[in-house]
C-alpha cells in the first residue's frame, strides 16, 4: 500500500489548539505543503502574529519568531534586508494586519519588500473573544457590535487587497478562501505563487485568505463555510487584484 | 590616527559603524536628524542596510527583525519617538535580543521643545515599557564618549543579549568636538555564542523566538532568569567617573551629574576650588546599572551632595537611595530644555 497523503515536513507532529471548524489548520497546512514543494524549509523564517496564530511557532517545522501586534511586516523587513537569500513570510490576522498594523503593511508594500504575507481574514478578533475586526462586515454581530455593525457608528469594513492594489511596490495580490475544497485548491495555488514570487525576487506578495471562525460567529463549522460563501464574499470578492508577473 | 572634528550625532553613527553595525533604521525627529542623514549615505557606501522607516514603532521592530538573525542593528530618536519604541524595547528584553537604541533627549512632556534635556532618565532606567525588565543605559558627556559608547554598546548588547540605550541629549547630539576614532577592528561576529539566531534551520532543529509564555510557571521562570542576568550586569558593568574625591579626607560638597550637566558641574567645581572650597564630582557613565556603592562610600566623606540635572529631579531619587542618612542631599534642576549654568551651581555650593 502506498501512502499518498502525509504530514508535510514543514509541519511538526504537534496537536494544534485551534477550535473545531477554524480555518487556520487548513491554511497552516497549505503554507507547509507549499514550502515543502518549493524545497525552502531550511531557509525559511516565519513571523507569527499576535492572535490565535501566535502559536504557529509550535506547529511549523522551521524557524519562526513572534512579533508585537501589527508589526510583522517591519520585523520581516529587518530580516529580509540582512538575509536577502532567505524566504521570509508573515502570517497575520485581520486585527493584526488591518487595524493596529495598517501602517506597517502599507509601507512594507510601498517599499516593495520582497516578502510574502499570508493575511487571514475571518472578520473578527478570535483570540480575545470575537470583537469587531476592521474587516467585520456590515450587519455582523460581534462581542463589541451586539446590534450588528452599523456604518453610521462603526464605519465600513476595510478591503486590504483593493487598498494595496494601487501601490506600485506590490507584485501580487489575491483574495482566496478555504471554505470548500475547490477554494482550498485555488488558495494553495495562490500561496505557492506568492512564495515563488519571493524566490524569483519579484517583490511584495500578499494572499488574503477568507477563513472561518465558527466559535465566535456562533455558527457550526458547516454553517460557517456557507456564511463565507453567502455573506463574506459579497463584501470581499475573491480574485486576483494585482499581478505584475503576467 | 589624527583626531577629526565631528558632531555628536555623527559620532554616534561612526562609533556604531566601527563596531560592525549591519543595519540602521530611523525616523525624522529633531534634534537627531543628522543621524539618519549621515547613515543614509554612509551605510550605502559600506553596502549595509539603511531604511527610513514609516514610524519609530516600525524602526524598532525592524531592529527586532535584524536582531533575531544575529546581525547588528541600531535605531535612534528623540524623546517623543523613544516613547513610541517602548513596546519594542520590552519585546527585545522579553525575547533576550540585542539591539542598540540612542535617545537624543529633548524637552518634554508631550511634544515639548527641541532643546537638549535630561527628562527621560526615569523612562530609561526604570522601565519605560511594560513588564519586569532592565536596559543597560550609557550616558555620554562628550562627542568622544558618544563615539566610544556607541562602539561599546554593541559589545554589551551582544554579551548580555539585552538592549542597550545610549542616553544622549540635544547638546551632545548637536555639538562638535574632536574625536579620536578607534583603530580596533569591528567586534568579531562570533565573539559571543549565537546559538539562538533564526537564519533558517539547515542542519539543525528549527528554533523559535518568543516572549509569550503561557504555561504555568514558564514566564516566572524567564523573569528569574532575567533577574540573574541583571544581577550579573550590576556586578560587572557599572562605570563611574570620580573627580577630586580622593585628595582630601573630608569634602564640603560632592556634585553628582550625568551627561552634559556634568560638564557644567566641572566648571562650577573649578571655580569653587579656586576659592578654597573642597568640591568633588561623581559622574555615572552607566545610569543602569547605577553606581549606588560608589555614592554610598563617598557620602560618608562629604558634608553634602548636590545633584544637578536638566529635569525636575529624577536621578536624585537614586542618589538618595544610595546616600540614606549619611549626608544631606540637595537638588538643582532646570527642566523644559533649559541648561543649568555654572554660576547657579556655584551659588548652591557656597
Amino acid at each position: 500500500m502506498t501512502k499518498i497523503l502525509k504530514r508535510p515536513d514543514s509541519l511538526k507532529p504537534a496537536r494544534h489548539l485551534y477550535c473545531a471548524g477554524c480555518g487556520h489548520g487548513i491554511i497552516h497546512r497549505l503554507v507547509a505543503e507549499v514550502i515543502d514543494e518549493l524545497n525552502v524549509r531550511e531557509i525559511t523564517i516565519g513571523i507569527a502574529p499576535v492572535g490565535c496564530a501566535v502559536f504557529a511557532y509550535d506547529y511549523f517545522n522551521f524557524d519562526v519568531t513572534e512579533a508585537a501586534h501589527g508589526r510583522p511586516p517591519a520585523v520581516a523587513t529587518g530580516i529580509k534586508r540582512v538575509l536577502p537569500d532567505r524566504i521570509v513570510f508573515t502570517y497575520q490576522g485581520d486585527g493584526d494586519l488591518a487595524a493596529i498594523g495598517t501602517a506597517e503593511i502599507v509601507h512594507a508594500a510601498t517599499r516593495g519588500e520582497n516578502i510574502t504575507v499570508i493575511f487571514v481574514n475571518n472578520t473578527t478578533y478570535g483570540m480575545t473573544g470575537g470583537q469587531m475586526a476592521p474587516t467585520t462586515v456590515i450587519g455582523q454581530k460581534t462581542a463589541t457590535t451586539p446590534f450588528g455593525r452599523r456604518p453610521e457608528y462603526e464605519g465600513y469594513p476595510i478591503k486590504i487587497c483593493e487598498l494595496l492594489s494601487s501601490t506600485e511596490g506590490v507584485c501580487y495580490l489575491e483574495r482566496v478562501s478555504v471554505n470548500n475544497p475547490k477554494n482550498v485548491i485555488r488558495a494553495k495555488k495562490s500561496i505557492k505563487k506568492s512564495f515563488q514570487n519571493q524566490i524569483d525576487k519579484r517583490g511584495f506578495s500578499l494572499v488574503e485568505v477568507l477563513s472561518m471562525c465558527p466559535v465566535n460567529w456562533g455558527k457550526t463549522p458547516i454553517e460557517s463555510c456557507k456564511w463565507v460563501e453567502e455573506v463574506v464574499t459579497k463584501t470581499f470578492p475573491l480574485g486576483v487584484f494585482k499581478d505584475k508577473t503576467v | 590616527m589624527k583626531k577629526i572634528l565631528m558632531q555628536g550625532n555623527v559620532a554616534l553613527c561612526e562609533g556604531a559603524i566601527a563596531a560592525g553595525l549591519d543595519a540602521y533604521f530611523g525616523y525624522p525627529i529633531t534634534p537627531q536628524n543628522e543621524v539618519a542623514v549621515h547613515m543614509s549615505r554612509r551605510m550605502r557606501e559600506l553596502n549595509r542596510v539603511f531604511i527610513q522607516a514609516e514610524s519609530e514603532i516600525a524602526a524598532i521592530n525592524m531592529v527586532f527583525g535584524v536582531s533575531i538573525t544575529g546581525k547588528r542593528a541600531m535605531t535612534s530618536s528623540s524623546s517623543p519617538g523613544i516613547s513610541l519604541k517602548q513596546e519594542g524595547i520590552s519585546y527585545l528584553c522579553g525575547c533576550e535580543l540585542p539591539g542598540v537604541i540612542a535617545n537624543i533627549q529633548r524637552g518634554g512632556p508631550g511634544l515639548g521643545n527641541i532643546s537638549g534635556s535630561q527628562g527621560d532618565y526615569f523612562q530609561a532606567v526604570k522601565g519605560g515599557g511594560h513588564g519586569d525588565y532592565r536596559m543597560i543605559t550609557l550616558a555620554p558627556a562628550s562627542v568622544q564618549e558618544v563615539y566610544d559608547f556607541a562602539y561599546l554598546s554593541f559589545d554589551l548588547t551582544e554579551k548580555y543579549h539585552n538592549p542597550v540605550l545610549i542616553l544622549m541629549d540635544g547638546y551632545t547630539g548637536q555639538m562638535m568636538e574632536p574625536v579620536q576614532r578607534t583603530d580596533r577592528p569591528p567586534i568579531p561576529a562570533k565573539k559571543y555564542k549565537k546559538d539562538w539566531v533564526l537564519d533558517g534551520c539547515k542542519g539543525r532543529e528549527p528554533r523559535k523566538i518568543r516572549s509569550l509564555l503561557m504555561n504555568e510557571g514558564e514566564l516566572e521562570e524567564l523573569n528569574w532568569k532575567l533577574k540573574k542576568k541583571y544581577d550579573k550586569i550590576t556586578d560587572t558593568e557599572i562605570r563611574v567617573e570620580t573627580i577630586n574625591t580622593n585628595s582630601v579626607k573630608k569634602l564640603d560638597v560632592i556634585l553628582i551629574a550625568f551627561g552634559v550637566a556634568s560638564r557644567v558641574c566641572k566648571g562650577a567645581m573649578n571655580i569653587a576650588r579656586e576659592k578654597g572650597k573642597k568640591v568633588g564630582l561623581i559622574r555615572p557613565l552607566t545610569l543602569w546599572p547605577f553606581p549606588y556603592k560608589t555614592i554610598e562610600k563617598l557620602a560618608k566623606k562629604t558634608k553634602k551632595i548636590l545633584v544637578v540635572e536638566m529635569n525636575l529631579g529624577q536621578m536624585v531619587e537614586d542618589v538618595k537611595i544610595a546616600v540614606g542618612d549619611k549626608c544631606k542631599v540637595e537638588f538643582l534642576g532646570r527642566p523644559g530644555g533649559s541648561i543649568v549654568n555654572q554660576d547657579e551651581i556655584f551659588s548652591k555650593i557656597k
